[in-house]
C-alpha cells in the first residue's frame, strides 16, 4: 500500500518526464483518459499500485482540428463531444457511429478514441472505423512525436505498440476525398450496451460514374486484434460496389478472421456474421459516397 | 498513503476535501462528503445509479477518480431541487410512481434532467436511448418514461 498516486500534467513534456522517471525507477505509471476501461480494471482484477497519469489536462490531447488536408482528434476528447460536432460527423459518419455505440450516455461522457484504442480489446468498436479512415496514431515520445498507422497499433489482446515512456496524443485522418463514404456496424445480441460479436468498418471512394477507386475494410472481434483486410478492399475496387462485389468482400473478411468461441458466439458464427456485416456496411458506405457526390 | 487535496464546485458550492488517489468520486461523495443521494449499484459503469454531471456532461461517478474533480463543476442529485422545492422531474416521478426501492432514482433524475436541458421535447425512443445506461430492477421502465414525458410537457407549458 501507499504507492498509489495521481498526477495531471499540463504539458506533453511534463507527462513524458513523469513516465520516464517511473520507467527509470522500475515503477508503474499508467495513463488515464475517461477511465471507463481503466477504473473497471482497477476495481476488478488489477489492483496493483501505480501512478495514474491523467492525460486530460494536456492541450494537444484535447485539440480537435478539421483542416482541409487533415483531421486531428485529440486522444482525450470524450465521444459525446465528438458526436456533438456536426462538421466532424458529416466528414467521418462511420467513425462517429462507432463511437456512439460505446456504452451509455454516461460512458460516452468520458470514453475516448484514445482509450478505446490503447486498451487494445479485440472488440474495440472505434478501431476498425479508424483503420478504414486511414487513421494514424500520433505518439508522444522522448525523442519527439512518432506516427504509426492505427492497424499497426494493437499488437495482441490488451497489448499495444507504445514503448515505456510513450503515450498517445491524438489521431490523424486524411480529409476524405470527394465521393467518399464510411460506415461501421457491429452485431450484438441486445440493442444497446453490449460488446461486439463481430464488427466491420468500410470506406469507399467512387469516381463520377460510381465506380470504386479506393476502399478500405476493417474488422473487429474476430481476431486477437482488429484487422485491416486488404483482400476485401481489393474485391471492391474497380466495381460499382454491387451485391457481387460486396459478397466477395464479405468472403474475404471471413477468410481473414481467426475468431474464438465464447459466450457471445462460436467461431463458425463469427466468421459468418462478419461477412454479413461487411456486405451491409459496404452498402451504407457506398450510398453515403453516392449521396456525397 | 499520501492524500490528495481537491478543490471543486459541487451544486454551486465551493468544496474542499482530502481523498486517497484511487478513491472514486462516488466514494468521496458518499464516504468523505456525506452526500448519500448518489447511489452505488454495480461499480462498473453498467447501472447508472451513480450518475452525476461533470462539467456539463453526464458521467458515472463510480468510474471517475475523486482527484479528477479538481477545478471542475459537479452536479449531484442534491443539486436538482430548487429553492421552491422539488424539481418537476422529481414531482413527476412521485406522481407516476416511477420508483419503488429508489436506488436507481437519483441516477434517472440526474440523467433525465440532462436530456430535457438538451432536448425539451424528446420522443419515447429518444428517452429510452438516453436512459439506456440507467437500470431499474423494480419498475419495468414504463412509468419512468411516462414521468419524463409528463415532466417535459409541464416544463414546455411553463416556458
Ligand atoms: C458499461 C460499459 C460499456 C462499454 N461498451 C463498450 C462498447 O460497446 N464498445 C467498446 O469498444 N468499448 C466499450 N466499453 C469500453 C470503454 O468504454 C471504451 O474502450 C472506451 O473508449 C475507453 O476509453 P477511456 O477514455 O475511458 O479509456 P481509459 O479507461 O481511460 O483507458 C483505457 C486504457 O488505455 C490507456 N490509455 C488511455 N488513454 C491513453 C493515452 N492517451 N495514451 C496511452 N494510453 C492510454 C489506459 O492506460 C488504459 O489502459 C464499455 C465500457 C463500459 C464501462
Ligand atoms: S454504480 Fe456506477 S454505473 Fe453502477
Ligand atoms: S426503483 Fe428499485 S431499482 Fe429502480
Amino acid at each position: 500500500m501507499g504507492e498509489f498516486a495521481y498526477v495531471a500534467p499540463t504539458s506533453v513534456a511534463d507527462a513524458l518526464d513523469v513516465l520516464r522517471e517511473h520507467a527509470n525507477n522500475g515503477r508503474r505509471a499508467q495513463m488515464l483518459a475517461g477511465g471507463t476501461d481503466l477504473l473497471v480494471q482497477m476495481r476488478g482484477l488489477d489492483k496493483a499500485p501505480r501512478t495514474i497519469v491523467d492525460v486530460k489536462k494536456i492541450e494537444e490531447a484535447n485539440r480537435l482540428d478539421i483542416g482541409s488536408d487533415e483531421i486531428y482528434i485529440g486522444a482525450a476528447i470524450p465521444s459525446a463531444a465528438l458526436n456533438e460536432n456536426a462538421a466532424l460527423k458529416a466528414l467521418l459518419p462511420g467513425l462517429i457511429e462507432a463511437a456512439d455505440l460505446i456504452g451509455s450516455t454516461q460512458i460516452q461522457g468520458r470514453a475516448t478514441l484514445g482509450g478505446n484504442l490503447c486498451n487494445a480489446s479485440p472488440a474495440a468498436d472505434t478501431t476498425p472505423a479508424m483503420i478504414v479512415n486511414r487513421g494514424v496514431c500520433v505518439i508522444a515520445s522522448g525523442g519527439g512525436n512518432r506516427e504509426l498507422p492505427v492497424e499497426a497499433f494493437c499488437t495482441g489482446v490488451g497489448v499495444n505498440a507504445l514503448a515505456d515512456g510513450e503515450f498517445l496524443l491524438g489521431l490523424k485522418f486524411p480529409h476524405p476525398a470527394a465521393r467518399t463514404g464510411d460506415a461501421y456496424l457491429r452485431f450484438i445480441p441486445r440493442t444497446e450496451m453490449d460488446i461486439a460479436v463481430a464488427g466491420c468498418g468500410v470506406s469507399v471512394t467512387l469516381d463520377a460514374d460510381g465506380r470504386c477507386v479506393d476502399a478500405a475494410v476493417g474488422i473487429g472481434a474476430v481476431a486477437p486484434t482488429p484487422l485491416k483486410v486488404e483482400a476485401a478492399a481489393e474485391a471492391l475496387i474497380g466495381t460499382k460496389v454491387d451485391d457481387d462485389a460486396l459478397a466477395a468482400a464479405g468472403a474475404a473478411c471471413t477468410a481473414a478472421a481467426s475468431p474464438i468461441t465464447d459466450k457471445r458466439g462460436t467461431v463458425e458464427y463469427r466468421r459468418k456474421v462478419v461477412a454479413v456485416l461487411c456486405r451491409r456496411t459496404g452498402a451504407i458506405a457506398r450510398d453515403r459516397a453516392l449521396g456525397a457526390s | 498513503m499520501s492524500k490528495v487535496h481537491v478543490q471543486t464546485t459541487i451544486n454551486g458550492d465551493q468544496v474542499e476535501f482530502l481523498c486517497v488517489p484511487q478513491q472514486t468520486m462516488l466514494e468521496a461523495l458518499r464516504d468523505v462528503l456525506g452526500k448519500l443521494g448518489t447511489k452505488e449499484g454495480c461499480g462498473t459503469g453498467d447501472c447508472g445509479a451513480c450518475t452525476i454531471m461533470l462539467d456539463g456532461r453526464l458521467v458515472c461517478s463510480c468510474l471517475m477518480l475523486a482527484a479528477e474533480a479538481e477545478g471542475q463543476e459537479l452536479t449531484t442529485i442534491e443539486g436538482i431541487a430548487g429553492p421552491d422545492g422539488l424539481h418537476v422531474l422529481q414531482r413527476k416521478f412521485l406522481e407516476h410512481a416511477a420508483l419503488q426501492c429508489g436506488i436507481c432514482t437519483p441516477g434517472f433524475i440526474v440523467a433525465a434532467k440532462a436530456l430535457l436541458d438538451r432536448n425539451p421535447n424528446p420522443d419515447e425512443g429518444a428517452i429510452r436511448y438516453w436512459l439506456a445506461g440507467n437500470l431499474c430492477r423494480c419498475t419495468g421502465y414504463d412509468k419512468i418514461v411516462r414521468a419524463v414525458q409528463d415532466a417535459a410537457k409541464e416544463l414546455a407549458y411553463q416556458a
